[in-house]
């Protein structure tokens, strides 16, 4: 008998119709319990493109709304760094390597796929550790790694770090923008005029950091959060378990993905994150400077970080976003994409005006794509 | 449109379709080429006629390579007009330092697809360019066919048809991602490239009306049922699960984020039966070994006017779009 665990049955029970069709039931029984309308802010794109592409606002109940939080790496990131990107992939002796849609994203004049149709070399990776193999192949250049994303990416680019130190690799060095989610949580709370009654944590960030990130909300600002996996049956579970607080007067912080987050996380990804990376603040597109929600290169690997390096043709001046696009409003969770005067007519995922646009994280493209009508 | 071509162009989505309107259309117009037809149909309606290029990294892979592809790719385009494959030009541009045994061996395989289809070459052209020019080995293959069945029209479609796929889906683009550099995949997935002739051919021999057949290349199924859902001016309304997608299929378009319906194909194509004849197009179907998951997925209504709506097993629809931009992975 063959054991072996594959891949289709992590994701296969858990888009059951059945399953999901019962949750339905369930929720929609106990919201007729609700003494107001319930929002929760789904935190994390992968989570807001779930929601979109499987339909699940179409079996909740009208007194359940999803608010669109910031968390697509993509989406976040403001045009000054894409700058930073492009410049780099334009010098001479330079592999610019980065992840998946970040070579779609527009900075102030041109994105790194356009970079790649005027000859420079622009690469993308499955896996941060990938530019090894680049570097080792193209020894007379330089490989930069545009390092992007949260908790969930970070380790990967800590781990290539060390391997880069380890095996005294010089031809490679690193633009870090990564970005943490506690911080801008507190931030949207803390300066938005909110209307989020409850948090849908995104469970991958907790495999690493734990769910003990997200106490603070419960305890101090008085509003739940349930870290939840991204399949549809996950979703359904979490936002049951949401309700569920509500209608017993309950306010805390629980695991719905308990097949992978625990309380403290991965403590050995922890600690290679902080052994490289110390925090910074990091200008969030739309939100402006957020304290310490940004990891940056201790200063003491300096010689590995690109910003050092090419700091005499990196631009530095800040760049405002189109003046039709409301991204920023749609990061805060204080608008939806079809507000926004340019979804679906100037801004579309064939030629995005804004980021939220351009990222399949990205809740502009989610509607678009997923049923912007339906 | 974008000033600059860039790789999303050739995506056999959105943005190529705007390129060829915008500029090959707006020059060439007429009214053969205005019907976007698999393959044109010229001569009073008795020959089909069609061309492609063929690019792909790797040139080898699981289930076929760059020549099988280049000859079921334009047999293809020819078969889905109800034509008969029968001359064939192959043009090749070639890299400096391209090595004779590997030429052979993709000769080799375009000799074999060649007698499948009952098709010969009669005309041919060879270039070869400085190292760098091209990646490898560029191939271009024109075909006239004659027509066997006529009245195929991807314009025709209506409410009376019901909508089909030959096999599952999506297994030529997962097996070429699968193949790539970085990806480092064991996979025991096979492209499903294969010349529809035979297929065609039994379907046309049991008598069955056809109103529109199209091979679900670069943009997939999504791409296709897009198309006719536009040219036909109708809504198409698909079951998501009958879309029959092996496992394997499914694992790469989890891990990177793909939709199985955006991925290529190279000997899938979708159909647009009668109703009445809709369940006998399956059963001749199913008697072909790589066509044993042939399944009906949906039905044609004016709900949505040129749209394709999913249905999901759990009762939510939406809106399957057209794909766009370059495929590229989903970051978290």
């Amino acid at each position: 008998m063959n054991n072996e665990l594959e891949l289709k049955d992590l994701y296969d029970g858990f888009r059951d119709a059945k399953t999901i069709k019962a949750y339905a039931k369930i929720i929609k029984e106990d919201a007729k319990l609700l003494d107001k309308d319930i929002h929760i802010m789904e935190v994390c794109g992968g989570h807001t493109h779930t929601i979109m592409k499987y339909g699940i606002p179409q079996l909740l109940p009208s007194n359940i709304k999803f608010i669109h939080g910031p968390g697509c790496p993509v989406c976040i990131m403001p045009k000054e760094r894409i700058d930073n990107a492009y410049v780099l992939s334009m010098q001479e002796n330079v592999i610019l390597v980065t992840l998946g849609d970040m070579i779609k994203v527009p900075g102030s004049k041109a994105s790194l796929q356009d970079a790649r149709a005027k000859g420079a070399d622009v690469r993308f990776v499955y896996s941060p550790m990938d530019c090894i193999k680049i570097a080792n192949e193209n020894p007379d250049k330089r490989v930069v790694f545009f390092a992007i994303g949260f908790e969930t990416t970070t380790p990967m680019t800590a781990a290539l770090i060390q391997t880069v130190i380890k095996q005294d690799i010089k031809n490679i060095c690193f633009h870090i923008n990564h970005v943490t989610v506690p911080e801008v949580m507190c931030e949207l709370i803390d300066t938005t005029d909110h209307n989020i009654d409850a948090f849908l944590g995104p469970s991958h960030v907790s495999v690493i950091s734990g769910s003990k990130i997200y106490e603070i909300f419960p305890k101090e600002y008085k509003i739940p959060v349930v870290v939840g996996g991204f399949e549809p049956v996950d979703v359904m579970q979490s936002i049951s378990m949401i309700v569920k607080q509500f209608i017993e007067k309950r306010c805390e912080l629980e695991i719905e993905y308990k097949r992978l987050v625990s309380y403290d996380g991965n403590k050995k990804a922890q600690d290679l994150m902080s052994k490289y990376f110390e925090k910074t603040t990091f200008k969030w597109r739309g939100l402006g400077n957020v304290k310490n929600s940004g990891f940056e290169l201790k200063e003491q690997f300096a010689k590995y970080n690109a910003k050092v390096i090419y700091k005499d043709v990196l631009p530095t001046q800040e760049k405002k976003d189109h003046k039709l696009c409301i991204c920023g409003d749609i990061l805060r969770g204080v608008a939806n994409p079809p507000d926004c005067t340019i979804f679906g007519t100037a801004c579309k995922p064939t030629k995005p005006v804004g980021s939220c646009m351009v990222s399949s994280e990205g809740a502009c493209a989610a509607y678009y794509k997923y049923g912007n009508l339906i | 449109m974008n000033k600059t071509i860039t790789l999303a162009h050739g995506n056999g989505g959105a943005e190529n379709n705007e390129l060829i309107n915008k500029v090959f259309y707006k020059a060439f117009k007429n009214e053969i080429l205005s019907k976007s037809e698999d393959a044109a149909v010229i001569h009073g309606g008795e020959l089909a006629f069609s061309t492609d290029s063929f690019t792909v990294s790797p040139l080898f892979f699981n289930g076929a390579d760059i020549g099988k592809l280049a000859i079921c790719g334009t047999c293809n385009d020819l078969s889905m007009m109800g034509a008969k494959p029968k001359y064939l030009t192959c043009s090749v541009i070639i890299e400096e330092g391209f090595e004779i045994k590997s030429l052979e061996k993709i000769v080799a395989s375009m000799k074999e697809e060649l007698s499948k289809n009952g098709a010969i070459v009669v005309s041919g052209d060879t270039k070869v360019v400085p190292k760098g020019s091209v990646d490898k080995i560029f191939i271009n293959t024109t075909g006239i066919g004659e027509i066997q069945y006529k009245g195929i029209s991807s314009n025709n479609i209506s409410e009376d048809d019901l909508i089909l796929v030959s096999r599952d889906i999506g297994a030529h683009g997962a097996t070429i991602f699968a193949a790539r550099e970085g990806m480092d995949l064991e996979t025991s997935l096979k492209s499903d490239c294969t010349s529809l002739y035979p297929q065609v051919e039994a379907l046309i021999k049991s008598g069955i009306k056809i109103t529109a057949l199209r091979d679900a290349t670069r943009g997939g199924v999504s791409a296709v049922l897009n198309e006719w859902a536009k040219q036909s001016d109708i809504c198409i309304e698909i079951q998501e699960d009958k879309i029959p997608v092996c496992d394997e299929v499914n694992g790469i378009c989890e891990m990177l984020g793909f939709e199985a319906m955006s991925l290529a194909n190279e000997g899938t194509f979708v159909l647009a039966i009668p109703k009445e004849d809709a369940q006998k197009a399956i059963e001749v179907l199913q008697t072909f070994e790589e066509a044993k998951n042939a399944s009906i997925i949906g039905k044609v209504t004016q709900q949505y006017e040129k749209k394709v709506v999913l249905h999901s097993s759990w009762g939510t629809k939406r809106f399957l779009e057209t794909p766009t931009g370059e495929l590229l992975p989903r970051i978290c």
